[in-house]
């Protein structure tokens, strides 16, 4: 199978589904005309569907986002680039107390994406680097997801646009251009709300996503040449949570580390984490181990940004104190 | 046109001050204006005899509502619409039937004329499964239904101003001729998201109408604490739309004002606001006595009420008579009572359903 980069998959995701449906259409700050955005993803768009289709806004992401409520509400499919996840922030009302809320108190629909570069590790501070993900897993009637890979990152994309319920889309921007890999050419869609096996194993799970993945699997890796064999879950869909498949897994190796890039606190892994104890008590031989971010702003300097954020040698050490548990 | 009392009240004319020295009472509406030329110079009489029958119906509703809650036959708390009649019931007549709406929480005349009956609208206010949120919003929120073209509201404002202009948007997108209208109160208009969403409908010459109804007061704070000038209208014509201040209390007026901004949105113009000037006649929501708001204020806007305003002038006109407008009179009455039985019949939801329709 051709290979793509992680960027190019998301790419190829917006154009499959704009050719595929008129309704579909792209919005956000710099993502029109030649320039195609921060990250160029919607490079070539405007060239090829037409300015109308590809529509520049000005900054203000509380009013854009509500303006793709209300395209949504009337049918419409947009997907909207805010430029970095750190500035979602700004768009909050528009998300969680609107879009969130609307199919439930009377039954409009509103089927937008947002897409939302995230993470940390490229030296981009405390603005540039977030992971707010779990303020939108806290919020009834949205759906998150956060793609590890290529494959995937064109699969639920494609699948995020045909929801008929808002989805937030978190691609991991430390995997953009560093990340290649096998992607289905034409139509490729990845279920929202199916986790993967990434890794199989039997010593322990290791439950991550978005870019963390990638570092569990060289953990995994590592920690092979030692004789322990590390099972990675790729969460995939935040919300709804497979839950199950996470379940089965610890149900086999009886340990379980939950990572991510957000800060620990609060996060998707203490959810996580949580259900492993109610749900999986009876299986477990440890503790449940997480791994995330501080408790502090992302900070922009190599040894503060490397002292917090979660790493391979961070999760192959956290899985071996597992083991030896 | 004889309007004797209206004309009496309005001698003073409203401009636009700088920051007053001395608090001032906050404006008054302005005198009857020359229309643009696109709205229709005369209302035909069947249109003017609606209009009175519509806010009658809305009064109504309004005053058994606030007699019910004051009785302990409501639940949670609930907004008094009296005062904005005037623009509610024209805020829906003016619109097409393919056209939407975003009310505010003093609409509840434009869910009525977009069809919602009073017994559905009773409904959400009790809790009952027969409510267009059925049982899932509280009061005047989350009344929408598509199917009617309405939306339903959210309280942090004015976030129905960036979603109309979405709905306005989708419709230039497909090429149809229709039109999004929306409102909000004077506090919407010093919120970030309404400065943003008029720079944007100006930008992409959005369809898109929306009505500030200027009611002198957020919750408890006057105008002249909102805001330095009382620039509403030239603020919006700052970022490009078409703008217009109207008197709110004349439902004629707000009409044609309204009807030519949806004529001028539909025919390719671009977006208007219209600055409608009101007075809320009761506190911010059911448990709020108003104190703060001067008596001679709610005196001087209780004298030109809309509905008696209308009902006057179709009188003193010769529009229709009184048998024909006592009619009115308690055919509304009818309506709200059966309303309110049927409302009051209905079950409540089901609480197996609490978890239904999260997601679409």
């Amino acid at each position: 199978m051709r290979e793509l980069t992680y960027i190019a998959a998301i790419s190829e995701a917006i154009s499959h589904e704009m050719e595929r449906d008129p309704d579909v259409l792209v919005l956000g700050e710099d993502v029109g005309g030649d320039f195609g955005g921060a990250f160029k993803v919607t490079k070539g768009l405007a060239a090829r569907f037409g300015d109308r289709r590809v529509l520049n806004t000005p900054l203000a992401e509380q009013s854009f986002i509500g303006m793709a409520n209300g395209m949504a509400l009337m049918g419409l499919r947009p997907i909207v680039e805010v430029q970095f996840a750190d500035f979602i922030s700004t768009g909050f009302d528009s998300i969680v107390q609107s879009a969130a809320t609307i199919h439930y108190r009377f039954g409009g629909k509103v089927p937008w994406v947002i897409r939302a570069p995230s993470d940390g590790g490229i030296r981009s501070g405390p603005f540039h680097s977030q992971n707010p993900e779990a303020w939108f897993v806290h919020t009834p009637g949205l759906k998150v997801v956060a793609p590890s890979n290529p494959a995937d990152a064109k699969g639920l994309l494609c699948s995020a646009v045909r929801d008929p319920n808002p989805v937030i889309y978190f691609e991991a921007k430390p995997l953009y251009r560093s990340l290649r890999g096998p992607v289905p050419e034409g139509e490729h869609l990845v279920p929202i709300g199916e986790a993967a096996v990434v890794r199989p194993g039997t010593d322990l799970t290791v439950v991550a996503y978005g870019s963390q993945v990638s570092q569990a699997l060289a953990a995994a890796a590592d920690l092979a040449a030692d004789g322990i064999e590390a099972e990675v879950v790729d969460l995939r869909s935040l919300k709804p949570l497979d839950f199950q498949t996470v379940a089965e897994s610890v149900s086999r190796t009886s340990r379980a580390l939950v990572v991510h890039s957000a800060n620990r606190l609060a996060g998707v892994g203490a959810e996580v984490s949580a259900r492993i104890s109610e749900e999986c008590f009876e299986w477990l031989d440890a503790p449940v181990t997480r791994l995330g971010g501080l408790d502090v702003p992302v900070p922009f300097s190599p040894p503060l940004e490397d002292a917090y954020r979660p790493d391979a040698h961070k999760i192959a050490a956290a899985a071996r104190r597992l083991v030896a548990y | 046109m004889s309007d004797p009392l209206g004309s009496q009240i309005r001698e003073a004319l409203f401009a636009t001050p700088a920051r007053p020295e001395e608090p001032e009472p906050p404006p008054e509406p302005p005198s009857p204006q020359p229309h643009s030329e696109e709205a229709p110079a005369d209302l035909p009489a069947d249109l003017r005899i609606d209009l009175y029958r519509w806010m009658r119906l809305t009064r109504t509703l309004d005053d058994t509502m606030v007699a019910m809650w004051k009785q302990g036959r409501g639940l949670g708390g609930t907004f008094s619409g009296r005062g904005h009649e005037g623009i509610s019931v024209p805020m829906g007549l003016a619109l097409g039937p393919d056209d939407v709406i975003a009310p505010m929480h003093r609409d509840v005349g434009s869910y009525l004329v977009r069809g919602m009956t009073p017994a559905r609208v009773f409904g959400n206010l009790l809790g009952r499964v027969t409510g267009p949120s059925e049982g899932r919003d509280a009061n005047l929120h989350g009344m929408g239904d598509l199917s009617l073209g309405i939306i339903g509201y959210v309280s942090h404002i004015p976030q129905q101003i960036p979603i109309t202009l979405g709905m306005a948007m989708s419709f230039r997108y497909r090429g149809e001729p229709r039109v999004a209208l929306t409102a909000c109160g004077d506090g919407g208009t010093t919120t970030g998201p309404y400065h943003e969403s008029l720079n944007m409908a100006a930008l992409y010459g959005a369809p898109l109408v929306l009505v500030v109804e200027n009611n002198q007061y957020a919750y408890s704070t006057p105008l002249d604490q909102q805001m330095a000038t009382f620039a509403i209208t030239e603020r919006a014509a700052a970022y490009g739309l078409t703008a217009r201040t109207e008197d709110g209390n004349d439902v004629e007026a707000m009409f044609r004002s309204i009807k030519a901004a949806v004529d001028r949105a539909r025919s390719g113009g671009g977006p208007t606001v219209i600055e409608a000037r009101t007075m809320r006649m009761l506190g911010h929501a059911i448990h709020d006595g108003a104190e703060y708001v001067p008596r001679e204020l709610l005196e001087r806007w209780e004298a030109r009420d809309p509905v008696d305003h209308q009902r006057r002038r179709l009188l003193s006109e010769g529009v229709s008579g009184e048998a024909g407008l006592a009619e009115i009179d308690a055919w509304a009455r009818a309506e709200i009572d059966a309303a309110v039985a049927e409302a009051e019949a209905a079950p409540f939801p089901d609480p197996g359903t609490v978890s239904d329709r999260i997601y679409a």
